[in-house]
């Protein structure tokens, strides 16, 4: 299953971040997305993963086939950290969440309330959420913020996991994680133009 | 959807949750009625039917703010919006763990309420039959306040104001039959247009909640 994104111009709150911009990625294969802060990355993931429609352009390809990982995990504290792995698993119509645990460490917090995980942990919980969507293309938006060397290499094995079983990766992160990966840097597609005038764009 | 259903009643269930705080909040504001009015059995019993309507529909606004604000704030609902479930049925589902876990126990505790109230025994089943009718129609258009207003700080006045209005043609009805019923006047017509608004609301609301979400969401 390959991502195609050709010609596409991205917009937050308005404002055109990104324009021009076309990669493709191919099963197996993993982008690491970079540049400064504010250029857009989070906005280009949240368009591809279907959150955001383009303002022109084309995403080919990311329907019902991305697992999306946002700065924030969606774990619920009041939950264990496997139920909150169950539910996602139910809804994504997984078989189990024992390889998730596995992958991730989590075994011996398995009973635990997420609401008493720390950050890392809680953040290796979310990460662990995207084993058991069972999608093909990851998207994920700095996946390794709190996370410590030890489970910054979990989670690169998981991803190399991932790509030998034929899944692909956009990964957009400013450490190096050890992956035999293309590196896109996106600053060069900072948009030019200034404005976008569209006052009811919100309810197209 | 079942998983879903399921995780949102155990998050009620727990600590921190709100199950029964609607209910609670019910309960105090029809003690405080007799306090406010004073000790008129024959105006309390004819102001009855209202009263137990009015306090469910404020019961239910009460816990509306909860309903997708929490999941926006820890990132669920983006996750869910990608997820294989259609957004519609996202919502209709949260909709339906927020009536059983509000309008549910709300329904219940009317006909004992009513007591208190010196409600005419007629009334009773009347109370009972048009909170059960009406009930989830506040649940369904409460979602869609709720999907409207999330994202705001400070969204749940906004969104009692938006939502109040959209309560009032349910609030008409209902406390109408449960007013004639009280008083064993004839309740088919209004009975009719409870069901119809419930229905409607059922069927029609959940495509507009998902869409505002939508919006919300980018």
């Amino acid at each position: 299953m390959s991502l195609t994104i050709s010609d596409l111009c991205i917009a937050r709150g308005g404002v055109a971040v990104l324009e021009g911009l076309s990669f493709s990625l191919e099963p197996g294969q993993a982008l690491i997305l970079r540049g400064p802060n504010g250029i857009g990355k989070t906005t280009l993931l949240r368009t591809i993963a279907g959150l955001q429609p383009p303002v022109s352009g084309v995403v080919e390809g990311g329907d019902e086939t991305i697992a999306y990982a946002g700065h924030s995990d969606g774990i619920k504290p009041t939950l264990t950290v496997a139920e909150n792995l169950t539910f996602w698993a139910k809804v994504f119509g997984a078989e189990g969440i024992d390889a998730a645990i596995a992958a991730f460490d989590l075994e011996i917090l398995r009973d635990r309330p997420a609401g008493e995980l720390s950050a890392g942990q809680k953040r290796r919980l979310g990460l662990s959420r995207m084993l058991v969507t069972g999608r093909p293309i990851w998207v994920l938006d700095e996946p390794t913020v709190s996370l410590d060397v030890k489970s910054v290499a979990m989670f690169a094995d998981a991803v190399r996991a991932h790509l030998g079983q034929g899944g692909s990766a956009l990964i957009a992160t400013h450490i190096d994680l050890g992956l035999d990966s293309e590196v896109l840097e996106v600053g060069p597609y900072k948009a030019k133009l200034p404005a976008i005038d569209d006052f009811d764009g919100g309810f197209l | 959807m079942i998983a879903l259903l399921m995780r949102d009643l155990r998050l009620a269930m727990r600590a921190g949750g709100g199950f029964g705080l609607g209910l609670a909040f019910f309960l105090i504001v029809t003690v405080m009625v007799p306090l406010s009015v004073g000790p008129q059995a024959a105006l309390l019993g004819s102001i009855a039917p209202g009263v137990l309507w009015l306090g469910a529909l404020l019961a239910c606004l009460l816990s509306l703010d909860r309903l997708l604000a929490l999941d926006w704030e820890d990132g669920s609902l983006d996750l869910l919006a990608t997820a294989p479930l259609p957004l519609e049925a996202t919502v209709s589902i949260k909709a339906l763990a927020h009536w059983i876990t509000t309008g549910l126990p709300l329904v219940l505790a009317a006909p004992v309420l009513g007591v208190l109230l010196n409600l005419p025994v007629p009334g009773f089943k009347w109370v009972l039959v048009s909170l059960l009718l009406g009930t989830p129609a506040l649940s369904v258009i409460g979602t869609f306040g709720a999907a409207l207003t999330v994202g705001l700080k400070r969204g749940g006045l906004l969104m009692s104001l938006l939502v109040m209005p959209l309560y009032m043609p349910t609030l008409i009805f209902g406390a109408e039959v449960a007013r004639r019923g009280a008083i064993s006047m004839e309740v088919q017509t209004p009975l009719l247009m409870l069901a119809g608004i419930s229905a409607a609301s059922i069927a029609l609301l959940p495509f507009a909640s998902a869409a505002v979400l939508r919006i919300n969401l980018r």
